[in-house]
């Protein structure tokens, strides 16, 4: 088989795949989270793998620890803009701009 | 505008133009144009597209890249499990709403309190995003090449900054989220050098295992409701402290 076919089967696998593993956990027997336990887990884990997707976004890039000052700097704007309780969009232009303008500076 | 549509454009609008991002990477790697647009319509989920894609540029064997792709891809059966009871959709709807379960729609419709902000949060960022990122993927894989560097305009700080200004109401919620969540970061961040991308996001999960076996926070939702009329459906989600009064 062609390289081009297989990668073709391995991007339907991966799409279809994903679908799936979307839907078994929507779908998911509610009796399963009858179980104290399961049903905390299931309560929990976002924050969880939220926390470690901001923590990988603003210190890693790919393998590497990256602690990049513009990118940082962008990120610890928007912790101080949550802590003067800014509105949701401002939080976020806070941080792109922050980002940017140290960039700009020639900082990261 | 009400918060949930607003919530759901901003990040939708935000976080769907890396589909550039994606759509080079995946051209540059070896997939063709077709092969990149239909990954981003059928998988929709980043981790999982950017591990396979990956897999593809280093020459690795492309289903083994399908199968780390897959592994990446059980984070949102774990989002699933949560949303189900928030959302409470069934039969078609459910069957549609599961392309949409990523990390972005489930952290802006978890950041709503009641379910009817929670469905409009999650339709909402679902719709925008899954547009955007498609039309993004083509025009990046396209115009490889021909697109300067997103991040001299910061936007590499937009994504992080995007998941705290949505996690941030749970990490007020009190000492035990925030450790979750600490832990969840301090897992990630260990297992980096050591593992292939996404994977130590995933593995984070195990974070969430500390206390659930005391009985801490609100009450889980009615979990064998099944019309699910119960409770807001969020949890602990409220967005403001103060506003999250449960039964």
């Amino acid at each position: 088989m062609s390289g081009y076919m297989m990668t073709w089967m391995a991007v339907i696998a991966t799409g279809v795949g994903c679908y799936l593993l979307k839907f078994a956990g929507l779908a998911a027997p509610r009796r399963m989270l009858d179980h104290p336990w399961i049903s905390r887990f299931a309560m929990t884990v976002p924050v969880a793998l939220l926390a470690a997707l901001i923590a990988v976004q603003s210190a890693a890039d790919g393998q590497a620890i990256d602690l990049d000052p513009a990118r940082l700097g962008g990120v610890a704007a928007a912790l101080a803009a949550l802590l003067l309780r800014a509105p949701f969009l401002v939080v976020i232009a806070v941080a792109a701009a922050t980002a940017g303008v140290l960039r700009a500076l020639g900082i990261g | 505008m009400s918060a949930p549509v607003r919530d759901g454009l901003g990040v939708g609008l935000a976080v769907g133009v890396s589909g550039i991002a994606f759509g080079t990477a995946a051209v540059t790697a070896g997939l063709s144009v077709g092969q990149s647009v239909v990954l981003s319509l059928v998988a929709f989920t980043g981790a999982s597209q950017f591990a396979l894609v990956g897999v593809v540029a280093g020459g690795g064997n492309v289903l083994a890249g399908a199968v780390g792709a897959l592994l990446l891809g059980g984070r949102n059966t774990l989002y699933g499990l949560r949303l189900a009871d928030v959302l409470g959709w069934r039969g078609g709807s459910r069957a549609l709403a599961a392309h949409g379960v990523i990390d972005e729609t489930t952290a802006v419709t978890l950041a709503q309190s009641g379910r009817r902000d929670a469905r409009t949060a999650f339709a909402v960022t679902f719709g925008t995003l899954y547009v955007l990122w498609n039309a993004t993927t083509l025009i990046g894989a396209v115009a490889v090449g021909h697109i300067g560097d997103p991040n001299a305009l910061g936007l590499d700080a937009v994504g992080p900054a995007i998941f705290l200004a949505l996690l941030w109401p749970r990490l007020k919620e009190g000492r035990s989220t925030l450790a979750v969540a600490l832990l969840g970061a301090a897992i990630a961040l260990g297992l980096t050098p050591l593992l292939p991308p996404g994977v130590p996001v995933m593995l984070a999960a195990v974070a969430a295992l500390i206390g659930v076996t005391r009985p801490a926070g609100p009450p889980a939702p009615a979990a064998g409701d099944e019309d699910g009329d119960g409770a807001d459906g969020t949890g602990g989600a409220a967005p403001t402290s103060g506003s999250g009064v449960r039964a």
